[in-house]
């Protein structure tokens, strides 16, 4: 995906931050960004629900504003209002009008977890995997950024891309392939317990992997949390919480703690690797012991324990 | 390696199969082996470094033996039901046409664990065939064809049935020809595995 680049009279690209059925997760995220000082110095917000901004959502819900880039948080409901204006014109009007739309966080790009209270609650172009065609004119200007929430690198990230005209390579859904990618799996930092088969695993230790028995995701989730930590320190799978999938279009799924089993065998398996490929590895893996693994990480032999 | 001596490779672990099974393991020796081929026991010696190690290489061709004809039947659009009974075949057939091999797995590999200790832990040398009834096991859940059950506990129902039987066979204590059982066999599988 190549966007033209977008030329303003202005200096500053504005954005308009909708937000339909949300729980402002990733306006909250957004908050987090560790040099938002400096990334409101080249973007202005002529709305923004928590930020100061130059315009009210009356003066938006009544088409007063004009904005280069259209951010949507939260899921899109037909009949949903904001400030007494229909949602579905808002949108149309604004993204007819934005040289770029981004869907942020999973309930604006597949439903989320909205979605399981309706049929008539979806994304912007998606209902989970399903695409929709009520906004496909608009498709092909649109940018996913999925996750609950998106982590603020991955938003402001993409901003200055688009800003910079840099290429963009998508996947499937229209994700950046420089933050979707990759697996959750990649640099999670119990790669060798995954590698050996390891299933012993408590929650909030930070030995074991959780993909046997408690339903980690990680291995076939599209997601940077463990290429860019969230707050630059760390993630929920090396903290100790399996990976539930929020990136991906069936987020949430059921049963969120429990690895659903064939026969012993995990029934998803990670991304695009063959079943006999896997099998075969696990397998050979099973096979050895290996002393180091059973013990924790943060205990010592106490003669070597040190106490200044 | 050349294709010469890895025709070389297969005739002695063909040859040492059939020694095995005629003489027992423990009787036959590695000359015994290189006379029987018409070779050196120095020659021999270059394909395989010790008797244990010839051993562990047969299990592996006999897991790979095994496993390719599971894999066929996985990769076929058949019924669960449908591949218990062709495997029961398969493992029947190669018990009747080849039974040196399924000698040696019972025989040999479940009776002399030592010999296989330092190589062959684990499913190290069956992986193949393991491999392949793990996928039919997986693909027969999948399907909500087969109960969800502890994969061990299939397994060794499936697979202690099959030798049980092929043990019975080779004790001449079976009433019937072998592929005569295949029917029942298959049934009586079938209902303990089904959803």
């Amino acid at each position: 995906m190549i966007f033209h680049k977008i030329y303003t009279m202005h200096s500053k690209l504005d954005i308009l931050w909708l937000s339909a059925l949300a729980c402002n997760g990733n306006a909250h995220s957004f908050l987090n960004y560790k040099d938002i000082d400096l990334f409101l110095q080249e973007f202005d917000f002529v709305y923004h629900p928590l930020l100061p901004s130059k315009y009210k959502l009356t003066d938006i819900a009544n088409f007063k504003v004009e904005c280069d880039i259209l951010i949507i948080e939260g899921s899109i409901e037909k009949h949903h209002k904001i400030a007494d204006t229909y949602l579905d014109e808002v949108i149309s009007y604004y993204a007819n009008m934005a040289k770029v739309i981004i869907t942020l966080g999973t309930c604006a790009s597949f439903g989320g977890i909205f979605a399981q209270y309706s049929q008539n609650i979806s994304g912007l172009h998606y209902r989970q995997k399903e695409k929709l065609n009520h906004y496909n004119s608009f498709y092909n200007k649109t940018i996913t950024l999925s996750g609950c929430p998106v982590h603020p690198e991955t938003l402001v990230g993409t901003l200055y891309m688009i800003r910079d005209d840099t290429k963009l390579p998508i996947d499937e859904y229209n994700r950046p392939l420089y933050y979707y990618g990759y697996l959750v799996h990649n640099g999670c930092s119990r790669n060798e317990y995954f590698e050996y088969k390891i299933d012993k695993h408590n929650f909030g230790e930070v030995e074991g992997c959780s993909f046997y028995e408690h339903g980690c995701q990680g291995t076939y989730t599209h997601a940077p949390c463990n290429i860019n930590l969230w707050s630059g320190v760390n993630s929920k799978t090396r903290a100790g919480q399996p990976c539930m999938g929020c990136s991906e279009p069936n987020f949430p799924a059921t049963n969120l703690w429990e690895t659903k089993k064939h026969m012993g065998i995990p029934a998803k398996l990670p991304y695009k690797i063959p079943k006999r490929a896997y099998l075969s590895l696990a397998g050979v893996a099973k096979t050895f012991t290996i002393e180091r693994f059973s013990k924790r990480i943060f205990e010592s032999d106490e003669k070597k324990d040190r106490v200044d | 390696m050349s294709n010469i001596k890895n025709q070389r490779r297969q005739e002695i672990i063909q040859e040492a199969l059939r020694l095995f099974a005629s003489n027992g393991f423990h009787r036959t020796t590695i000359p015994d082996i290189a006379k029987s081929l018409n070779m050196s026991v120095g020659n021999l010696y270059n394909y395989f470094k010790s008797k244990d190690i010839l051993a562990q290489e047969i299990l592996r061709y006999i897991s790979s033996y095994l496993g390719t004809k599971l894999k066929e039947i996985n990769e076929t659009p058949l019924s669960s039901k449908a591949k218990i009974k062709q495997i029961v075949t398969i493992y029947f057939q190669t018990a009747q046409n080849e039974p040196e091999m399924i000698d040696f797995f019972l025989r040999v590999y479940l009776a002399n664990r030592d010999v296989f200790d330092n190589g062959c832990e684990g499913m190290l040398c069956v992986n193949e065939f393991v491999t392949e009834i793990m996928i039919f096991f997986e693909e027969g859940v999948s399907n909500k064809e087969l109960k969800n059950q502890d994969f061990f506990s299939a397994f060794g129902l499936f697979m202690g049935y099959l030798g049980g039987m092929v043990f019975l066979n080779g004790e001449k204590l079976l009433t019937k020809e072998l592929d005569e059982y295949i029917d029942d066999i298959s049934q009586n599988i079938y209902n303990a595995l089904k959803a």
